[in-house]
């Protein structure tokens, strides 16, 4: 007979992640949560999401961890021959653009969100938003990643233009904290990148250590350890 | 001949949603003379389901005699966006402040895609004292609050006072709880009475009953969380929780497609009702949002 139609047991499989970049005066912030699951099980509670395509572009990558590896790769290995071949730093755009030619082309067999930003010269700091399909979009903040859902609301009222850097870093790992708190699939650490015409700044927020929100409780050393 | 076959077969499986794979021995009786060879796949529909058919080499015998085929089904194309699971439409609200609740809810209600009424009341009087805001299935909603006003006009006659917001949402529980396998509506239930002073009870698909400080549902209710859970604070006036529900079902009206129109807010407090009214396009614009503007085609006097 029929077999049991489950919802949840074969429901579309959902990106895991929370992954956002921002525009600033200057330059670009990228976050990312560092949670990667497979079902419900945290394969990897400390991932870097965060990979670099070029000095002065980065990538956040979201959905199949596999793909979106493959898709960087092969953008990092084309860029890498592009600027030896143009002599001088490949533009954020170009990355975006082979980014999302890859996406687009393959979109059959690929199942991955990405975001694409660095700083160059010409447009100084840019976002590309390249979700699952292949669209490309020049943005000044973009999310991506099952939490994305959760921070609509609150972006679509907090975001303002023209941010400073400090304003924007505040901005990005609070929300990833805020979709923590709600989306299953995201967790860890928030790991932030930022990048302007100084160059690259790494930066690492511990779990236990971002703001906490409704209903969050703070945490505590377990009753089980002896002092 | 791909119709006239179809007439002639005789169903595999049973009916049902999703993905399935069978393979099925086919009886078709007295063809005469008509070989169909290697048709590849062939798309056909019976009933609201959709396969995908291989038809291999059938073979006829003379006439008078029966003949099997093996046709092999495969997996129905699975259209995501057809056969997605009904979700809840809608986006509702309610919020205690320091001396009653506040209920809001957008006005959308859909059939689909289409737009059956972008005027509607999504949130119901039970009592003098007690609303619910109804989300989910239109039907369902309205047939428990329906009997639950039933029930709290005749437990306040017997009681002899007004029903406790308690009262009224345990009712509501009840009848989600021990009907949850055919009931698919999300509810709020938001009140006051002298005992507990403003009350905001959340009775979800399933019909848990959680009391608490504020509640959201239906569809629109995932792009707040990460709005409120940083928005929220206890011991808000009137003013503010009116204006904190305001702007969460606009920021949701603005992203859930499922969500829209007019919102509409009650105020219940132990000076009575207050209903109130926000025009959609007075609503406060957002990100990426452009101001109404008349349309061009008008013309202009």
């Amino acid at each position: 007979m029929e077999p049991m139609a489950s919802q949840w047991t074969e429901a579309p499989h959902s990106m895991g992640t929370t992954i956002m970049a921002v525009e600033y005066d200057g330059g670009v912030i990228l976050g990312a949560d560092s949670r990667t699951t497979t079902g419900v099980y945290v394969a990897n509670r400390a991932s870097d999401k965060i990979t670099q395509l070029t000095d002065n572009v980065y990538l956040c990558r979201s959905g199949s961890a596999a793909d979106s590896q493959v898709v960087s790769d092969y953008v990092r290995y084309f860029l890498n021959q592009h600027t030896i071949q143009l002599g001088r730093p490949s533009t954020v755009k170009t990355a975006g653009t082979l980014v999302k030619e890859l996406s687009y082309q393959n979109k059959s067999f690929l199942e991955t969100g990405l975001i694409v930003a660095g700083w160059d010269k010409y447009d100084g700091g840019s976002v590309y938003g390249i979700p699952l399909g292949g669209t490309m979009l020049r943005l000044p903040f973009a999310t991506g990643g099952s939490g994305s859902s959760y921070l609509y609301g609150f972006l679509d009222q907090a975001w303002k233009p023209d941010m400073t850097h400090e304003e924007a870093e505040k901005l990005v790992v609070k929300s990833i904290a805020l979709a923590i708190a709600r989306d299953g699939a995201s967790g860890g650490v928030v790991r932030t990148v930022t990048v302007n015409e100084q160059g690259v700044e790494r930066k690492f927020h511990a779990g236990d250590k971002l703001p906490l929100f409704y209903e969050e409780i703070a945490p505590r050393p377990s009753p089980l350890r002896a002092h | 001949m791909i119709e006239d076959l179809e007439e002639n077969w005789s169903k595999p499986c049973g009916c049902c949603e999703g993905w399935w794979a069978c393979e099925g021995v086919v009886r078709l009786s007295k063809w005469q003379g008509l070989q169909i060879i290697a048709l590849g796949p062939t798309f056909l529909q019976w009933d609201h389901l959709r396969f995908i058919c291989v038809i291999v080499s059938l073979k006829f015998l003379a006439s008078g005699s029966s003949f099997f085929s093996r046709v092999v089904t495969m997996e129905p194309m699975a259209c995501g966006w057809t056969d997605a699971p009904h979700s809840m439409g809608t986006t509702i609200m309610a919020v205690e402040y320091d001396g009653g609740v506040i209920m809001g809810a957008d006005s959308r209600t859909t059939t689909g895609v289409y737009v059956a009424n972008r005027a509607s009341d999504k949130i119901t009087q039970l009592t003098d004292n007690v609303y619910i805001c109804r989300s989910g299935s239109a039907a369902d909603s309205q047939v428990v609050s329906d009997y639950v006003r039933y029930f709290l006009n005749q437990h306040t006659i017997q009681l002899g006072r007004p029903a406790t917001v308690k009262t009224a949402s345990t009712l509501v529980k009840e009848l989600s709880y021990q009907n949850k396998s055919f009931l698919e509506t999300g509810l709020i239930v938001g009140g006051w009475d002298k005992y507990e002073g403003g009350s905001v009870y959340g009775i979800p698909l399933g019909g848990t009953l959680l009391r608490l400080p504020f509640a959201t549902g239906g569809s629109g209710s995932s792009y707040l969380y990460g709005f409120l859970d940083q928005a929220w604070k206890p011991n808000m006036t009137q003013d503010e929780a009116e204006k904190l529900v305001v702007k969460s079902i606009s920021l949701a009206i603005a992203r859930d497609g499922a969500s829209g129109g007019v919102v509409r807010t009650v105020t219940i407090n132990e000076k009575g009702v207050q209903r109130k009214f926000h025009p959609g396009d007075k609503l406060e614009l957002f990100y990426e949002e452009i101001p109404p503007r008349p349309s061009s085609l008008l013309a202009k006097s």
